[in-house]
């Protein structure tokens, strides 16, 4: 845990089992560290979902055939995220969200800094991480050539799962979403980019993770399949109380499935409360205009300079 | 024990249901290898020299079956870059050991189906007789070197992980070159002398000098109604080295590909692309 970012801590538990479901603040870890026992403090840990702190990566971007230069992707961020939370982390392209989820996937190794995830460290113990994280990202890749119906079951069996259970938790998952059981077995090339987004979710759900890594999952959908994408997380976070670490550009989206959101502009955390919070902070009525004027940029902004980048790490 | 089992059979659920699904892709394969085949194996139908047609067709088999080995383990990562796969894959609690036993257990099963195929087709082309040869003996000379191609092949495998293309382009200059130096259509004698020593090195050499002694080409008593293979002790030297190499060669591999995996996660190579 990172003492130094600790006074910053600010949970809403609820789903756990020690904290039931009050609203629980914490304005300062020191202070409540004197105030509880070791074993106490102890529990409170375990019942972080998400531990980041100050954690930093940084890539080489060529310039030129023998020159490189160093840009931070992530400078030094610190969040937690309570077990059943759902925290969101808003920022334009290139801010270093999906590095940040790539890093919390085991698909990313820092350069420093600490990440736990329901109290397993990360890079040592990516094992037993992987046991426990799902991951939707924004672009839906799949065996196009297969049918959903052999993506999921390929996918249950890579996580060691019976095919047959799976299927049926595949199948009741997708009906929730919206989608008929007779494209089941249709090709996922044949497929929309909702239907390919809704089987992407299904696979990091089949799974039944206690984590979920969602990475723009309604990006590039229609209104219809956006909400039912955010409705069934919803569902998801109230009833089976999985926690979500979501990256958007949608504020509308965070406002609605968030129980607090990071602002996250050049590798940085600039700013992270409730939504109301973050208004409140801001002076301003819109969570879009908190945004501008706590991170000093749109959401649009860096858009072409962060994908250029990003594409060109060596 | 029953999880690893699952999540090997999901490699090879993926390579069946991919199969079916690129079914043409594999029809055209197949009968490119075939034709190749053929087309070499006629060389020595012409010549009206039936050691000489068998050499070619032994090389012609065995080069079918450890290049298709090697290739399918070799581009398995980059056939999964394309499709963006990779990073879920690695991203699913499975040990890397069972992600490539799972793929390289699919990939010999496909293998000697497509060398089964080539043979059947051979036997079109051919008058083929191996009547007299140690077919056992091939089969455990197979065995033993399969071990090694399959390190190879991991090794190979790991080049996609740094880099999409070029990595793919490294693994097809990689076999090419195994097909240069092992000897698999003329003796290495016949190289040039600098290139001589690395025949030593490839794998591909040992096991076809020990799959033509065994079906018995090279032997004077051999005739084209009766072959005389050799014994397997006869072949003893070529075993232990090939069961050296897969000593070698497979801990090298997975060591190999978990480097280069540890590198691609370190400099954020494992992203999306293609």
């Amino acid at each position: 845990m990172c003492q130094t970012d600790a006074s910053r801590i600010r949970m809403e538990c609820r789903s756990t089992q020690l904290l039931l479901s009050f609203p629980f603040q914490i304005e300062t870890v020191s202070t409540l560290a004197s105030c509880f026992r070791a074993s106490f403090w102890g529990d409170l840990m375990t019942h972080l979902a998400i531990e980041v702190c100050n954690l930093r990566k940084s890539f080489r971007k060529r310039n030129g055939f023998f020159k490189a230069e160093r840009f931070w992707a992530l400078d030094g961020v610190s969040f937690t995220v309570a077990r059943g939370e759902t925290y969101g982390l808003l920022g334009p392209n290139g801010s270093g969200k999906s590095s940040l989820i790539r890093i919390v996937s085991t698909l990313l190794i820092a350069d420093g800094g600490e990440i736990r995830l329901m109290g397993h460290a990360l890079p040592e113990e990516q094992e037993q991480v992987r046991r426990i994280i799902g991951r939707v990202s924004v672009d839906a890749a799949f065996y196009k050539k297969l049918s959903a119906r052999e993506n999921l079951l390929y996918t249950a069996l890579l996580y060691g799962q019976k095919p047959a259970d799976a299927e049926i938790r595949a199948i009741k998952i997708l009906e929730r979403l919206g989608m008929e059981d007779t494209k089941f077995s249709t090709p996922l090339e044949e497929m929309s980019r909702g239907m390919q987004q809704k089987i992407s979710i299904a696979r990091a759900l089949v799974v039944n993770p206690p984590l979920l890594l969602l990475d723009e999952p309604t990006t590039g959908l229609d209104p219809k399949s956006r909400r039912d994408v955010q409705a069934f997380l919803e569902e998801l976070r109230d009833r089976e109380g999985t926690t979500m670490l979501l990256t958007t550009h949608d504020m509308a989206e965070a406002e609605r499935l968030c129980a607090r959101i990071g602002f996250l502009a050049h590798g940085k955390l600039v700013a992270e409360g409730t939504a109301a919070e973050l208004k409140d902070k801001a002076g301003l009525q819109s969570l879009d205009d908190a945004f501008i004027k706590l991170t000093g940029e749109d959401l649009k902004e860096d858009e072409e300079v962060g994908e250029a980048a990003e594409l060109e790490e060596v | 024990m029953e999880q690893v089992i699952r999540q090997t059979w999901a490699f090879m659920f993926r390579g069946y249901h991919l199969t079916r699904r690129y079914i043409s892709w594999v029809i055209v394969f197949n009968f490119y290898a075939l034709v190749t085949s053929a087309t070499v194996a006629l060389i020595g139908v012409a010549a009206q020299d039936f050691q000489l047609t068998l050499t070619l067709v032994v090389g012609a088999l065995l080069w079918n079956f450890m290049a298709t080995l090697y290739n399918e383990i070799a581009m398995s990562i980059a056939y999964e870059r394309w499709e963006g796969t990779l990073e879920y894959t690695f991203m699913a609690p499975v040990s890397r050991l069972v992600h490539l036993a799972g793929i390289s257990l699919f990939s010999l099963l496909n293998s000697i189906l497509q060398t089964v195929i080539v043979l059947i087709g051979l036997l079109l082309f051919t008058n083929l007789n191996l009547r007299g040869a140690n077919l056992p003996g091939v089969l455990i000379v197979l065995g033993v070197s399969t071990i090694a191609f399959v390190g190879l092949g991991l090794m190979a495998a790991a080049l996609p992980v740094m880099s999409p293309e070029r990595g793919a382009e490294a693994t097809h200059i990689f076999q090419g070159s195994l097909l240069l130096v092992s000897g698999v259509y003329y003796p290495v004698e016949v190289l040039p002398r600098w290139l001589q020593p690395l025949s030593a090195v490839s794998p591909a050499t040992y096991t076809l000098s020990a799959c033509r002694k065994l079906v018995g080409i090279g032997n004077s008593a051999s005739t084209p109604e009766v072959l005389v293979g050799a014994p397997l002790s006869a072949v003893s030297s070529e075993l232990l080295i090939l069961a050296l190499m897969g000593a070698v060669m497979m801990p090298l591999g997975l060591w190999v590909f978990g480097r280069i995996e540890t590198w691609a996660k370190r400099t954020g190579k494992l992203k999306r692309t293609g």
